[in-house]
């Protein structure tokens, strides 16, 4: 009896559009679908597993336009084998997608709310797909406020992007680096010292929150001093996947597993985790 | 388990030599039969093609850390408890090759691995390794995304059941309200008795597949004294379990002692080894490997067991989010007690007591618990 | 001198003080005005005021040689700049930078030095303001030193 094994485990086939490099470690990845593919369609929020023949699979966040699904965007930093390796590839060549997994940011839930993004370093890329459809909703929200903190100047994701959406008139957009560096006449600190200045009404606020876990943590220490309710502010997790897809046990954090019942999770539903060691 | 239940379901007896013959049957229609044999000096599973190779004259006798194999008067063909290998192995192999990758010009081509095992037959299944395979169904198949290889090799096993008649040392399956009876799950079950002038086989008929196989060799109704004993052996062996854990509440009070200085002195004794891990009959964790030739013409992904207790098992970029040993072994046993039960509804641990006889230091999961549940005031057991 | 009470009086950072205490305050208190690029303080020198800024963007920096001024914390609209005029021996331990044109409340510390001494209910509301203050810079310190956003290969 021959079996053929279908498998979630088994990669869809994409090309390589683009390789475009956004700071010395991180770079974006366009990929087009191979012959007879639907376009991609995925959530704010949600990552694909991506494969490079040879080499091996890491899960890498999307960071393209959901309100344009005819090219997959991901953006990452080139920190091990299979992402040096990613940052090599040339337009043409093959790439494996699993995908898309995991519950993204609540953007639906946020309509009729003020919207605060908080953004850590590399935390922008998985919150961009959620400000491109804010943007694209405009009058469906608030106030839309942007705060983005990372390491130096240097290190500011998407710049020029960053700099067109504070020149809207309809979203306010502030920018902090932990440290200046020559010519840096923008703000100096912590991400959580642009909170105050963010014009947001506490009581009717969603807000989403990016980054390092540590960042996330303070972030959302200090939202929740000035009123924002813990079921409403919502924390994109981390972990190690093998399989994205609940099986293999690795990315579990205390009974969740975070590439199926995360990565994005509400606050109040992880708020213990965050504070025990080694979890 | 109700009366009704019992009555209701169709038994016969059989004499020793019947068993062969469903052995035979069974292969007859194509089944790879495992069974319990003697091997590398403990009672393990493997192919069986006759009877002769069931470990009759032997019996186990289990405590933490400690397996012996050791001489048994009676005459039983399953008179021993739990094997260490459990029968993970066969539904969840511990090596699978999920897909393979041919470079072609610039891209590759990838081909899911195929696959032509036979359909396997269980022999020997006791309640506690049932419930282990009903809780793999839950977890592999159920979730949203389904394992396929798990799926094909479950779907066809045949499931032949003993009803318990001998708990090991380190058993508490009637704790975990897993055994030692098994009501469900087998397409036929046997309760062997082994009296000073008999020797003979109670037969459950499981499912209308087993009713088949059954029908094929030579069977008579059950008498009542027979059911009767057949009964006596499982209640019998509900008495006699080596431990017990007391489950009420258990996932609250494991969940609230989080920071229990006891974590810190199970960890000194933990070796991080992970046979527990590997003897589990519910642990299901694997990690992916992606594989390569040395030309990078040829690439295949391999799916292999893993285990928390690894330092690399759970990791972000700096490191390992589990570097000490003791929240590696608080990750394993809280996921069995408490977490498990948020995820899939049910307790992760069926009582075996595999982790317990297994441990080379002896950790006994039950002992922990007991005191990580909210004894503070129990102190490490005087040392081996 | 008068028509900065309302105005400090609404001050966040001065919320619950006495009325009696915000005359006091008032009483040290004058507008002033800075260009961009104009010193704020100096490292080394006294410490004579603090200010609360009403607008702009002040950057706290330390000149180090090869590096130049490098900018460690910046203050806007609403920001308390300056505690080491409460603390001996009241010197300033950085330079302090308008980088846009700022307006601020100047307070000047001698002045509220005195009072604080001759009134010790005055000086313990400003010490409780102040901790909170020195709280939330160290906290704020310790996050930078830990570079999260920083690459650990």
């Amino acid at each position: 009896m021959n079996g053929m094994v279908q498998s979630p485990m088994l990669p869809d086939l994409y090309k390589v559009q683009l390789v475009r490099r956004e700071t010395d470690d991180t770079f974006t990845l366009e990929l087009g679908p191979t012959a007879g593919r639907q376009p991609f369609r995925f959530s704010a929020g949600q990552f694909n597993m991506l494969y490079v023949h040879g080499i091996g699979e890491v899960p890498i966040s999307i960071s393209g336009d959901p309100g344009r699904p005819g090219m997959l965007v991901h953006t990452t930093r080139a920190v091990g084998a299979v992402t040096r390796a990613m940052r090599t590839l040339k337009k043409g060549d093959t790439l494996g997608v699993r995908g898309p997994f995991g519950i993204g940011w609540p953007v639906e839930e946020a309509v009729g709310h003020d919207v605060l993004v908080v953004a850590g370093g590399i935390g922008l890329a998985p919150l961009r797909p959620t400000i491109y459809q804010l943007i694209a909703n405009r009058d469906r929200y608030g106030k839309v406020v942007i705060l983005y903190g990372t390491r130096t100047p240097a290190d500011i994701l998407f710049r020029k992007e960053v700099e067109a959406w504070r020149a809207r008139l309809d979203i306010e957009v502030y920018v902090t680096v932990d440290r200046a560096t020559e010519g840096w006449h923008g703000n100096v600190g912590v991400v959580t010292r642009l909170i105050p200045k963010a014009p947001f009404d506490r009581t009717r606020t969603v807000a989403m929150i990016c980054g390092p876990e540590i960042m996330m943590r303070f972030t959302a220490l200090e939202l929740e001093k000035r009123g924002v309710g813990t079921d409403h502010i919502y924390l994109s997790m981390e972990r190690n996947m093998k399989c994205g897809i609940g099986l293999c046990g690795h990315c579990q954090c205390g009974s969740t597993f975070i590439c199926k019942d995360g990565p994005v999770f509400r606050y109040d539903a992880i708020q213990g985790l965050l504070s025990q060691r080694e979890i | 388990m109700n009366d009704a239940t019992r009555d209701c379901r169709e038994r016969v007896s059989v004499d020793p030599p019947a068993l062969q013959h469903i052995i035979d049957t069974l292969r007859e229609d194509g089944y790879r039969v495992i069974g319990p044999v003697l091997g590398n000096g403990a009672i393990v599973y493997d192919d069986v093609q006759s009877t002769d190779q069931l470990p009759a004259g032997h019996t186990d006798r289990q405590m933490p850390g400690s397996y012996r194999l050791l001489p048994d008067a009676s005459g039983a063909w399953f008179g021993y408890a739990a094997s260490p290998s459990s029968w993970k192995r066969f539904c969840y192999p511990p090596v699978t090759t999920l897909w393979r990758a041919t470079r072609q010009g610039s891209g590759f081509e990838l081909v899911a691995e195929t696959e032509d095992a036979p359909p396997l037959a269980l022999l020997g299944v006791r309640a506690c390794d049932i419930v282990a395979l009903q809780i793999h169904d839950r977890v592999l198949l159920q979730g949203p995304h389904a394992d396929p290889v798990y799926r094909r090799h479950r779907e066809r096993a045949f499931v032949v059941a003993v009803q318990c008649g001998e708990p090991g040392g380190t058993c508490f399956c009637a704790s975990m309200g897993t055994g030692p009876r098994a009501d469900g799950g087998f397409d036929l079950a046997l309760t062997e008795i082994v009296d000073p002038d008999r020797h003979y086989f109670v037969v459950e008929v499981g499912t209308d597949r087993g009713r088949a196989v059954l029908g094929r060799v030579s069977t008579r109704p059950a008498s009542a004294a027979e059911m009767d004993a057949a009964d006596a052996v499982v209640a019998n062996a509900a008495g006699r379990m080596g431990r017990t854990v007391a489950t009420e509440g258990l996932p609250a009070r494991l969940a609230v002692n989080v920071e229990h200085p006891r974590w810190d002195r199970v960890g000194e004794r933990c070796l991080t080894c992970g046979n527990c891990t590997m003897v589990c009959p519910t642990c299901f964790c694997t990690t992916i490997d992606d594989h390569t030739d040395l030309s990078g013409a040829h690439a295949s992904r391999v799916r292999t067991w893993d285990s928390c207790f690894n330092l690399d098992f759970s990791y972000i970029h700096g490191g390992s989010v589990r570097p000490s040993p003791y929240a590696r072994y608080r990750q394993w046993l809280t996921h069995k007690f408490s977490t498990w039960v948020d995820q899939f509804g049910t307790f992760g641990c069926v009582g075996c007591g595999r982790c317990i006889t297994w441990c080379p230091v002896g950790i006994d999961v039950t002992e922990e618990v007991r005191v990580l549940a909210g004894d503070l005031s129990a102190d490490l057991p005087a040392a081996d | 001198m008068h028509t900065l009470e309302p105005i400090l009086a609404e001050h966040p950072f001065l919320k619950g003080l006495k009325q009696e205490h915000l005359e006091l305050l008032t009483g040290c208190a004058s507008n002033i005005r800075f260009d961009a690029g104009a010193f704020v303080f100096r490292q080394g020198q006294e410490a004579n005021h603090f200010y609360i800024l009403r607008d702009g963007k002040v950057a706290v920096e330390l000149f180090a040689p090869q590096k130049g001024a490098v900018a460690i914390d910046t203050y806007g609209e609403g920001d308390v700049l300056g505690w080491s005029w409460l603390i001996p021996p009241y010197h300033w331990r950085f330079d302090a930078r308008a980088i846009e044109p700022t307006r601020a409340i100047a307070l000047d510390a001698k002045c509220m030095r005195t009072k604080c001494e001759n009134d010790h209910d005055l000086g313990y509301e400003l010490m409780k303001r102040f901790a909170k203050i020195i709280e939330q810079r160290l906290d704020a310190t310790r996050w930078q030193l830990l570079d999260v956003y920083g690459v650990r290969a």
